[in-house]
């Protein structure tokens, strides 16, 4: 099995259909994908795109429909089936074990481990193996200490290393650097021109799509509403597949931003320290004005996190100052409600909402404990919560079924939405925002661009941390790059280049 | 016991007896513990294993005339009380915590209540190895009359640290502890590893009370222990998991623990009654000083619900 690449296998599935009750995810979807291929399944959240390859990879059992590899009908019963094909998947979220190395997590996933290893012996196995590998990887690391862009080669090499001839790669550029990105993909683009394998890669990047895969299919609602050659289909035609009739909220142009606008947020010699507590990030000077949008790009894991964490007061300072107005901010409530300061972390779910409470509950955090002229009440009225909350769910198409459902149960777009809705309502003088559109679909990352776009129209300062370099280029008005906790390039958005900007992320300067 | 002898060099010879003889139970339950928490659960109900286990050995010691079959007996019950904790945790929405406490509780009434008829009859003890016997003073003899069971548990812990990294089972105990999601994409099943990890810990805890009433202090009352089982938990964070560190934490901490009766077998009257603490505060301290509000805990096992 370890002897490695096999030749590619093509899949095909024919007629596949998964009902859950009522409910049909799947309906008749039929997609070949041919040995040595590098095939493209384009999709919204929820059009079905995971379900078929579940299907295939043994997760779920179709109600009905076949499938074919090499020209061959199996039965895929269970992923031990998959596998046994040469059918492998990899997961969008890292299935690495982060505190075993990378030789120990290829070992232990093998089907067949000895009961005591040899480390030796394996050590030597191994370096054979990752010659052949277009990937360079350190495996005696524990996996904890990777960067996103090492994991995701590792995820693939333990496939291949599993002897995997197919692979089912789930958005696998999503937590990658455009460079990375590049490299790992046209790496696999590589090893499937050379016959080793075969690609089935998820993706809602087009300019992905039509690089690197042959064929694309596309999936809406369950069912397949297009395929073909990459090389005959545009971007247009591919967004009309995927998306169908539906509105898609437009950006507002930009207002000009007034010259003379005043500094709203002021960073001076920030210095805190990082959550291993070994390094710290340093923020020299950062100031954002009124009606504009400043970006922060960077890898995951280069201090983002934690500098929004010091602007949100959840993590102490070591020294500096962080202005706001002109006054000191300690991002307690009653500075925040007085400078108006608004907060939309990333993962809302986790980082904004009580997941257990309700809609109405949630919406009316920043506003429950006081009336109409920003007084504290002393009895806590849930009509007027209750009222509060159904004006915003209309007017910011939250989709829930009722104010009194826990948020948790709302999809991802909709605790997005919800949370729009708290943090936009009222007077906004700055605004703090951390990826906000990660794992959302389409007409939802549409309409929350729309709204930061309208709030900095209508003069708020908006900081904007995302690791999704598109996201900035479309939003920020200035594009700061944050490597290794500090701030290391500034750039206006009319001279910002993909380029450039991603050697800074990458720390090649 | 007469120091006066060799003077104040009484002192550091004690604590060093005191160490070998104190920390065998801590560096059984600690193990058992470890490979418990390696797995990604925790169980807070070793103390009520190791006074059940230091019971059900002394009671089977006396019956049988044998020590040995008594350590198995007591090896045996922690076993099952292990795989209880470890059956019951696996039902959805049950928290270990809250197993573990109602589970040490529970061990140490079921001892009490089956202990009662063999607080008075004399069981054989466990054979210790003289070490000391090069020297004729008598304080180097005591301190170095070391138990086999002390030998058993350091080798035990080298094995184990060795295991973790180079057996099948010792990496799979630490993909389950690491991250379910993992282990299930291999194939594997947490909560069955878990249900073993917790059940070897519970025969492991076991052992240790064995220790405690066949050798030291070498018979069965209600206060066996003075809370071994609770504090070989803060003594694994300690060690961050790892089994050498056990071992050489419990080293530690039975030498704290033989700080009091040292000083007092020097002629020291006043005050060694504080010293009798010090394993207490030396939980405090090292709890205090390794813990940190701005960074998580080093080498922890990512599924343990205290580091989530």
């Amino acid at each position: 099995m370890r002897e490695g690449s096999r030749k590619a296998v093509g899949v095909e599935t024919i007629g596949m259909t998964m009902r859950f009750g009522a409910f049909t995810a799947l309906g008749d979807v039929s997609i070949k994908v041919p040995a040595g291929s590098f095939h493209a399944l384009l999709g919204e959240n929820g059009a079905g795109k995971s379900t078929l390859v579940k299907c295939m990879m043994g997760f779920y059992h179709p109600t009905s429909g076949d499938i074919l590899v090499d020209g061959r009908e199996v039965a895929v019963a269970s992923p031990r089936d998959a596998s046994a094909l040469g059918l492998g998947m990899v997961y969008q979220h890292f299935t690495l074990v982060p505190s075993l190395t990378g030789a120990e997590n290829l070992v232990i996933s093998r089907e067949k481990v000895p009961g005591i290893i040899d480390w030796r012996k394996e050590r030597a196995d191994l370096a054979v193996f990752m010659e052949r590998m277009p990937f360079k990887l350190p495996l005696d690391v524990k996996v904890a200490e990777l960067a996103a862009g090492e994991k995701q080669k590792l995820e693939i090499v333990k496939q291949l290393y599993l002897g995997r001839s197919f692979l089912v790669l789930d958005e696998p550029t999503s937590v990658l650097t455009p460079g990375e990105a590049q490299e790992v993909l046209g790496l696999v683009r590589d090893m499937t021109k050379a016959g080793d394998l075969t690609v089935l890669m998820i993706s809602h990047k087009f300019h992905e799509v039509t690089a690197f895969a042959d064929d694309v299919s596309v999936l809406r609602k369950g069912k397949l509403t297009g395929t073909g050659r990459v090389a005959d289909l545009d971007h247009k035609t591919m967004a009309a597949m995927m998306i169908g009739d539906q509105p898609i909220a437009a950006l507002d142009s930009r207002a000009t931003p007034k010259p003379d606008a005043e500094t709203v947020l002021k960073v001076r010699s920030l210095k805190a320290p990082d959550r291993t507590g070994l390094k710290s990030i340093s923020i020299d000077d950062l100031g954002v004005r009124s009606g504009e949008i400043v970006g922060i790009a960077g890898i995951s894991g280069n201090g983002q996190k934690e500098f929004l964490e010091v602007l949100a007061g959840q993590r102490p300072r070591n020294a500096g100052d962080v202005l706001v107005r002109g006054s000191a901010y300690g991002a307690t409530r009653a500075e925040a409600r007085a400078l108006n300061v608004r907060l939309i972390p990333e993962e809302p779910l986790k980082n904004a909402c009580a997941p257990k409470m309700t809609v109405a509950e949630n919406i009316s955090f920043r506003t429950f404990d006081v009336d109409g002229n920003g007084k504290p009440v002393s009895w806590i009225s849930t009509s007027a919560i209750r009222a509060f909350s159904a004006r915003l769910v209309e007017q910011f198409k939250v989709k829930t079924a009722s104010l009194s459902s826990p948020i948790a149960s709302l999809s991802g777009g909709n605790v997005q939405r919800a949370v729009l809705a708290r943090e936009l309502t009222g007077e906004v003088d700055l605004l703090i925002v951390s990826n906000p559109c990660f794992g959302l679909d389409f007409s939802a990352v549409a309409e929350i661009r729309a709204r930061i776009m309208k709030a900095r129209n209508a003069g708020a300062a908006v900081l904007l941390l995302s690791e999704d370099l598109d996201e900035l280029l479309e939003l920020s008005d200035r594009i700061f790059v944050m490597s290794d906790g500090a701030l290391v390039y500034e750039t206006p958005i009319a001279r910002a280049s993909v380029q450039t900007i991603g050697e800074h992320m990458a720390g090649h300067y | 016991m007469d120091a006066t002898e060799i003077g104040l060099w009484g002192v550091p010879l004690a604590i060093l007896g005191g160490a070998i003889r104190v920390s065998t139970p801590f560096i059984f339950v600690s193990l058992g513990e470890a490979i418990t928490e390696r797995s990604g659960r925790i169980n807070l109900g070793l103390e009520g294993t190791l006074v059940f286990g230091a019971m059900t050995a002394y009671a089977v010691a006396v019956m049988t005339n044998s020590p040995w079959l008594g350590l198995l007996a007591a090896a045996f019950a922690g076993l099952c009380f292990g795989l209880f904790h470890g059956w019951i945790c696996k039902f959805p929405k049950v928290n270990d915590i809250a197993i573990g406490i109602a589970l040490m509780l529970f061990g140490s009434g079921l001892a009490f209540f089956f202990g009662k008829p063999f607080i008075k009859p004399k069981a054989p003890n466990l054979p210790a190895i003289p070490f000391g016997g090069w020297s004729d003073i008598p304080q180097v003899q005591a301190a170095l009359d070391v138990n086999v069971l002390f030998l058993i548990g350091a080798a035990l812990s080298v094995v184990l640290w060795w295991a973790f990294r180079n057996t099948r089972a010792g990496l799979i105990v630490r993909v389950v502890g690491d991250s379910s999601d993992a282990a299930r994409a291999m194939g594997l099943n947490p909560d069955t590893v878990r249900l073993l990890a917790t059940g070897v810990g519970g025969a492991l805890a076991g052992i240790g009370g064995a220790y405690l009433s066949l050798y030291y202090p070498g018979s069965w009352t209600e206060r066996i222990s003075s809370g071994q089982g609770l504090m070989a938990v803060a003594l694994v964070i300690f060690a961050r998991w790892n089994p050498l560190g056990c071992f050489a934490a419990a080293l530690l901490f039975g030498g704290a623990g033989a700080l009091g009766p040292a000083l007092q077998s020097v002629g020291v009257t006043q005050g060694y009654y504080l010293f009798y603490a010090a394993p207490y505060i030396l939980t405090l301290i090292i709890m205090i000083a390794t813990s940190s509000p701005t960074r998580s805990l080093a080498g922890a096992p990512g599924e343990l619900s205290i580091t989530k």
